[in-house]
């Protein structure tokens, strides 16, 4: 079930709770837009009140994710769901769209919320509890974008100039191991969304195989009754597909798209630590051309170590917090497909056989009165 | 029933063989050969088994003596021969009648013929069909010579034509559109269940596809790894059993196509008995025309047009001797005519009889056929769900280790 989630540190130690719910699309001149209502409940004296109930657009999400990354370049940020493609599936806006979203979303602020560092950061919070016109207000100070822009030209470039040279151990095999595991689970998508669409045309088949019988048996006598059941057999059946279609998109589909993008994250946290570590390389390079300013730099140098030091740290906790997560995740999606699909054939075994016990019954009752002078 | 053929001789074709050989034109071609095995039945205190002949019979034999039985027998509900190429096929399925899979389904249906031929109390007494299975060479030269082409009415072959039957037995009439609907809702079954069976075969194949995946997955994980490998093993064994299921459904689908082929039959006598009633009506027509013309020669009164009598009022009448030599011929015609409608009619009548005799037979074993087809779908389907059941609670098994 999309909407449980399970509680790290325990429910009796959680205290901030967070719904996404009611969505609501706005109308104006220049676009439309949906929006989310966010209610937060919270026990923390850093709140000024215990309940805030605000609305968010997608907009609002985009900009509270890439202030986290901001602020914890190596810290695995929940990935939020996409912008709109053109998958030619779902339209824009239709109720199973903003569905899927809205349960996304409620996922985000909810992972944020358990992260033992995120769960403090201060633009979460405003997220969670300011008005529309102070989050606009809010939104508009902090680094420009032109700063902005800066860092990420300086970030390509030092990830040109190969910042792998002195990482640690730790880290190439993280990184081999994403690669990998990013490999796998594009796999693993793919293929659930090609069981989906196998089971779907095996559904709309089967829709018209059950009236056939239906039919035949009208110009039946003796076999109508065998006919009408196989027919309601196969329609139960049927409905029975459905269900276990509906289970692959509510639960496997979403929590693999996840990961798929979580795969993403995790290379580009990777990536960030590399940057760090390189700007600290290419300041100890200098410092080897350079005779004098031996001090100056040796501040800087110190500097820089801790906070090389502070993003490996922060980055193999979340690391460890990660893995686990992932297989809590996975043992518990692949096992509700496992039970999906048992569901499915329990449920037709019964049915078929109910009806061959009906017509054994019949057979019997001829037997009988075969007998009978 | 005691005296059926079945009863008294074990029938098998027990081997199909692929031959090359001339054809009639002498031309090359490759056909497959079926071998057909007969024994007596001894009774048990014997101790011994009866020795086993056996024969070479190819498709287009069987399809001669079907034809030769047809004729003969047009009152009969003829047992239909396997279809002579693949029909309903679903993807994985080849249509190539040299496909061995399609080979054996055949032979399997060739057997089913001749058990259901000789287990026909009328069919089975036949000495074409003995010989047929006992008999190697100079079979066809003897069946040539019973002269059943000759019989044959190649009106019946017509499918499609209709015949002004004035009074055709209202059984009969039945009849011929339960056989239209029968065959009509048959092969729509049997199209959509090839379909569903190619749907059901691609649900089945993809999961294979975890079994790779969660093997490759599992070399990088630690705790995760056993789990998932082992649920990719059970997950190919999922994959792998649609293949013995959709053939146990294959032959599911040959005893329902054996109805679709029999309704022909049924269809076949139905026409037959049209067939015959129309040549009746003709018949008394004519007789009745030709009565009404004695009379007004007789009489001299022309009632009904016709050119002589037109000519004969332009030019002259005809004279006395002439009159009368024309009523003798009609005379003569007329009692000739009488003759044949008393016998037509008699064959009519016993046509009707024998033929819904055996309509009768028919039914009792098409419903008990079918509903035993009907019960084999529903145990197939249970086992489906059984071996579904047991891979997916081992898989969950493996999952919850993860």
């Amino acid at each position: 079930m999309i909407n449980e989630y399970k509680f790290e540190d325990g429910p009796e130690l959680r205290d901030l709770f967070i719904t996404v719910d009611d969505p609501e699309s706005h109308i104006t001149a220049i676009e439309t837009f949906i929006t989310y209502r966010v209610v937060t409940k919270t026990s923390r004296g850093e709140f000024d009140s215990s309940e805030y109930e605000v609305r968010r657009r997608y907009q609002d999400f985009l900009w509270l994710k890439s202030k986290l990354e901001e602020a914890h370049p190596t810290l695995i940020i929940p990935p939020l769901p996409e912008k709109f493609i053109m998958k030619g599936m779902v339209e824009r806006f239709s109720d199973e769209f903003i569905e899927t979203r809205r349960k996304a979303l409620h996922k985000f602020l909810n992972r944020i919320a358990d992260h033992p560092t995120l769960t403090f950061n201060e633009d979460f919070k405003i997220f969670l509890t300011a008005q529309a016109w102070e989050l606009s207000s809010h939104k508009k100070q902090g680094p420009g974008l032109l700063s902005r822009m800066g860092q990420t030209v300086r970030a390509v470039a030092s990830s040109v100039r190969g910042a792998v040279k002195n990482r640690p151990e730790m880290f190439t095999e993280m990184n081999n191991y994403m690669e990998t595991f990013s490999q796998k689970i594009n796999l693993l998508d793919k293929i659930a969304h090609r069981i989906y669409k196998e089971e779907r045309d095996y559904f709309n088949e089967m829709k018209e195989y059950g009236p056939i019988h239906t039919l035949w048996s009208a110009s039946e006598e003796d076999i109508a009754d065998s006919l009408k059941g196989i027919a309601s057999c196969i329609d139960r059946c049927c409905k029975a597909t459905e269900k276990r279609m509906a289970g692959l998109s509510e639960n496997l589909l979403p929590i693999l798209h996840e990961y798929v993008l979580y795969s993403e994250i995790l290379m580009g946290v990777l990536k960030r630590r590399d940057q760090i570590q390189g700007e600290l390389d290419s300041k100890v390079d200098a410092l080897a051309n350079k005779k004098t300013e031996k001090d100056l730099f040796s501040e800087e140098i110190g500097k820089l170590e801790d906070k090389v030091e502070r993003a490996n740290n922060a980055l193999k906790a979340d690391w460890d917090r990660w893995k686990q997560n992932m297989q809590w995740d996975m043992r518990s999606t692949f096992t509700n497909v496992a039970e999906n699909n048992l569901r499915y054939y329990e449920e037709c075994l019964a049915t078929w056989e109910s009806f061959l016990a009906s017509q054994t019954v019949d057979l019997h009752v001829d037997e009988d009165s075969e007998d009978r002078p | 029933m005691e005296d059926c053929l079945a009863k008294k001789m074990e029938i098998t074709v027990s081997e199909a063989e692929k031959r090359t050989g001339r054809n009639a034109m002498n031309i090359q071609e490759t056909y497959t050969a079926y071998l057909i095995e007969t024994r007596a039945v001894e009774s048990q205190s014997e101790g011994q088994c009866a020795p086993v002949d056996s024969l070479w019979r190819r498709y287009s034999e069987f399809e001669l003596l079907r034809n030769y039985l047809s004729v003969t027998y047009p009152h009969i509900v003829v047992p239909p021969l396997p279809e002579k190429r693949a029909d309903f096929v679903w993807h994985k399925l080849s249509a190539d009648n040299m496909d061995p899979d399609f080979v054996e389904r055949r032979r399997i249906g060739l057997e089913n013929f001749l058990l259901r031929v000789a287990s026909h109390p009328v069919l089975c007494q036949d000495k074409i069909f003995y010989a047929f299975l006992t008999q190697e060479g100079g079979w066809k030269e003897m069946v040539n010579e019973t002269g059943f082409q000759l019989k044959a009415d190649s009106r019946l072959k017509a499918l499609n034509a209709t015949f002004r039957v004035k009074n055709p037995d209202k059984r009969f009439t039945e009849l011929k559109h339960y056989s239209d609907e029968l065959q009509s809702v048959i092969s729509h079954l049997l199209r959509v269940r090839a379909r569903v069976a190619d749907r059901l075969y691609g649900v089945y194949k993809v999961h294979g596809n975890y079994g790779r995946v969660f093997s490759e997955w599992s070399a990088i994980e630690k705790e995760m790894g056993d789990g998932l490998q082992s649920a990719g093993h059970h997950m190919d064994v999922y994959a792998a059993s649609i293949d013995d299921i959709l053939e146990e459904e294959e032959h599911y689908a040959d005893q329902l196509k054996e109805y679709l082929f029999y309704a022909e039959a049924l269809r076949a006598v139905c026409r037959k008995h049209e067939l015959m009633q129309y040549d009746l009506e003709m018949a008394a027509q004519d007789l009745t025309s030709k009565k009404q013309q004695c009379e007004e020669l007789a009489t001299g009164t022309v009632r009904t047009f016709s050119l002589k009598g037109m000519t004969s009022k332009l030019f002259g009448q005809e004279t006395p001797e002439q009159r009368e030599a024309k009523i003798k011929v009609l005379e003569e015609q007329i009692q000739e005519g009488e003759e044949q409608l008393k016998s037509k009619n008699l064959e009519g009548r016993d046509f009707v009889k024998s033929a819904w005799a055996d309509i009768e037979r028919f039914k009792e074993q098409k419903n008990h056929d079918l509903k035993e087809a009907l019960i084999s779908y529903a145990v197939m389907q249970i086992s489906m769900c059984k071996k579904g059941i047991q891979v997916w609670t081992n898989a969950k098994e493996c999952f919850s280790k993860m």
